[in-house]
């Protein structure tokens, strides 16, 4: 029996899907995607605040961290250095722990920078976090992420917001089976079937930012992916049938006249 | 106040000029800052935000202040 409940570091979550906030037109498109998403975690970022416009609005104002879990990011981060630094202080704001780290190398295809991840997670360990590794679609580093304290691999699909959807499902499914850690599909999906097909692999959840958010109707594709999320892993627990060749008749022809 | 007595600081990358003697609790407020949203860092030290009355701001110091904003 497999155990259907989504628990990272030792907490149960009710929705297996994540939301990103950035990219909305306002915090109030925001609120209300996040809201038919039906998502318990969403990723926020930590940046300088305006000394010189101090009335403008907050996502905090909009999104009550005390109703959903804030997933602090390191978005913009090259360097371990700047991840931890990064975290510190999100860490500061309002004891975040449980964090998603990503440390990229290349500003044009966004790919994670793996070595700096790397020591990023043992790092970030080591201080108590709890860190959820954006990464390569790479075993091999899934696994090392694993062993250096990781709580939850994420695999990107595609780059980030290439909306592409998943590119190397031989790799996610070869994580899937050498990891027990929950396994999350974080960057590339573009429509509800990717996310569909990402909890068909056998992954735990997904994250998805820009193909909510820029989509013509950002709240209808929220609960768009919210129902291809429940319903993917519906899916994947009902064990598929073997895929064949050939046809086989679902109408019988006995009593054929 | 004599603006040789000024201490100039740098908050968020912008300069700031200050009195002799203020504090990061004087600039928070000044800044109306909500204590509950933010984080601030000192010369890159992050700073306990129990602590900020009695810390003392000095000449070319660097400030700061961070909040979570939308993000994926």
């Amino acid at each position: 029996m497999i155990d259907n409940r989504f628990k990272i570091a030792n907490k149960i979550f009710k929705s297996r899907l994540i939301v990103g906030t950035g990219k909305y037109k306002s915090f109030s498109e925001c609120a209300k995607a996040i809201k038919t998403s039906g998502a318990d975690i969403v990723t926020v970022a930590v940046r300088r605040v305006n000394i010189s416009n101090k009335n403008k609005a907050r996502l905090m104002d909009y999104i009550d961290p005390k109703k959903i879990t804030y997933l602090p990011n390191t978005a913009g981060c090259f360097t371990a250095e700047d991840a931890i630094r990064t975290l510190r202080l999100a860490r500061e704001i309002g004891g975040w722990k449980l964090v998603k780290l990503e440390v990229l190398g290349d500003k044009k295809n966004l790919f994670p920078e793996m070595i700096e991840t790397l020591r990023s997670t043992e790092l970030l360990t080591k201080e108590g976090f709890k860190v959820m590794v954006y990464c390569n679609d790479d075993p091999l580093m899934a696994k090392r992420l694993e062993n250096a304290g990781a709580v939850a691999i994420m695999p990107l699909a595609a780059p980030i917001g290439s909306g592409l959807g998943i590119q190397n499902k031989v790799n996610i499914k070869i994580i899937r089976k050498q990891t027990k850690l929950p396994l999350i599909i974080d960057a590339g999906i573009g429509q509800a079937s990717d996310a569909s097909i990402a909890m068909e692999l056998g992954c735990d959840g997904v994250l998805i930012n820009t193909a909510i958010a820029r989509a013509k109707n950002p709240i209808q594709m929220a609960e768009a992916m919210k129902l291809a999320v429940i319903s993917g892993r519906k899916s994947f627990l009902s064990g598929r049938i073997n895929p064949n060749l050939f046809g086989s008749a679902s109408t019988t022809n006995k009593g054929i006249i | 106040m004599n603006i040789k007595n000024k201490i100039k600081i740098t908050v968020n990358g912008k300069q700031m000029q200050i009195i002799p003697k203020f504090t990061l609790k004087s600039l928070i407020t000044k800044l109306k800052m909500p204590l509950n949203k933010i984080a601030i860092e000192l010369n890159k030290k992050i700073i306990d935000k129990n602590r900020i009355s009695k810390i003392q701001l000095k000449k070319n110091d660097k400030i700061e202040i961070v909040h979570f904003i939308g993000g994926g």
